[in-house]
């Protein structure tokens, strides 16, 4: 079954259905797919939550996950997790089905399209400064962009386009590259290699499920946190 | 030579030289991070779970470079801005 040839380049160019100024690509339908699956998997699990010593294997395999995540965020929030836990688990959780569910015949990702790697990383982008706004005050946010001396306010600048367009094309290059891969493989040799080589897309998609979340952490963290280190450094010199 | 088979074999050789010489940085940067971080791991077996998720971080963002230039030779081969406009040219 072949949703998309090998010289289209993102499964954006798969359309399905056009009506006016609306249409429908394989993106969407799988983008979708995830969603649902997603939020109808956890409503059917929590619906009965126990908190005694024997749960369902579903409620434990979301609790081995949601607290992974969580233990993840703390490592690097330190002490507000539940703040900025929800969004990064959203990523973690959203990029890791997109990338995991590709040994499904018929299913291509929808991270190997750079629109949707793009729209995460402009919710990061976004994200950022609403954080280091909400947690310091807009003064502070803007004079950290001057902090080491005033000349470094166009890098810092760059900096923050740059990191974001990096986040978009190492998820997109990663797993378009990827399905390309072994869409190329089946054709020269047939048999085994392909198979190899989606076990290694699996880990692949993992490592950069859980890359772009902590990566997204990262960069949240350093824009509220770094405000505290400048105010120890002042304090202990006054003390 | 007509402008068609020119863009074509530009655009080949360029995907090629682009991925093989934007492998190389990539390809010796990742081995000296891992060997820093088996070097560390070795010095201090007890924090190996921060160093290990510290090491991968490393490895996506030396990896980045190598994705940028895969990126660039598949868009030479499947999606060349060019090829449309010298088909059309040359289809008169």
């Amino acid at each position: 079954m072949e949703v998309i040839r090998i010289d289209q380049i993102s499964p954006d160019m798969v359309i399905l259905l056009q009506w006016g100024y609306i249409t429908i690509n394989a993106t969407l339908v799988y983008t979708w797919l995830i969603m649902g699956i997603l939020v109808v998997g956890s409503m059917l699990i929590t619906r009965n939550l126990s908190t005694d010593i024997t749960v369902s294997r579903w409620q434990n395999l979301l609790e081995v996950v949601v607290s992974g995540i969580r233990s993840e965020v703390r490592d690097i929030a330190h002490e507000d997790v539940d703040r900025y836990f929800p969004l990064i688990g959203t990523f973690f959780l959203f990029i890791l089905l997109c990338n995991l569910l590709t040994f499904i015949p018929g299913y291509v990702a929808p991270t190997s399209s750079l629109t949707t790697t793009a729209a995460l990383a402009v919710v990061v982008f976004f994200a950022v400064p609403y954080y280091g706004i909400s947690k310091q005050g807009l003064g502070e946010y803007v004079k950290e962009y001057f902090r080491p001396i005033f000349i470094f306010f166009p890098f810092h600048v760059m900096g923050e386009f740059s990191r974001t367009l990096a986040l978009a094309v190492r998820l997109f290059g990663n797993i378009m590259s990827h399905e390309k891969i072994i869409g190329i493989l089946l054709v020269v040799t047939p048999l085994f290699f392909p198979v190899v080589m989606q076990a290694l897309g699996l880990l692949i998609g993992l490592i950069q499920a859980y890359i772009f979340a902590i990566l997204a952490m990262v960069y949240i963290a350093s824009a509220t946190q770094a405000h505290e280190a400048a105010e120890h450094k002042v304090a202990e010199k006054k003390a | 030579m007509d402008s068609m088979s020119i863009v074509a074999m530009a655009s080949i050789i360029a995907a090629g030289f682009c991925m093989g010489i934007g492998a190389l940085g990539p390809g010796l940067g990742q081995g000296r991070a891992v060997q820093g971080a088996l070097h560390s791991i070795a010095q201090q077996p007890d924090e190996r779970n921060s160093l290990t998720r510290t090491l991968f971080v490393g490895l996506a963002m030396i990896e980045s470079i190598a994705i940028y230039c895969f990126v660039i030779s598949m868009i030479l081969v499947f999606a060349n801005p060019f090829w449309g406009f010298v088909i059309r040219k040359a289809g008169g």
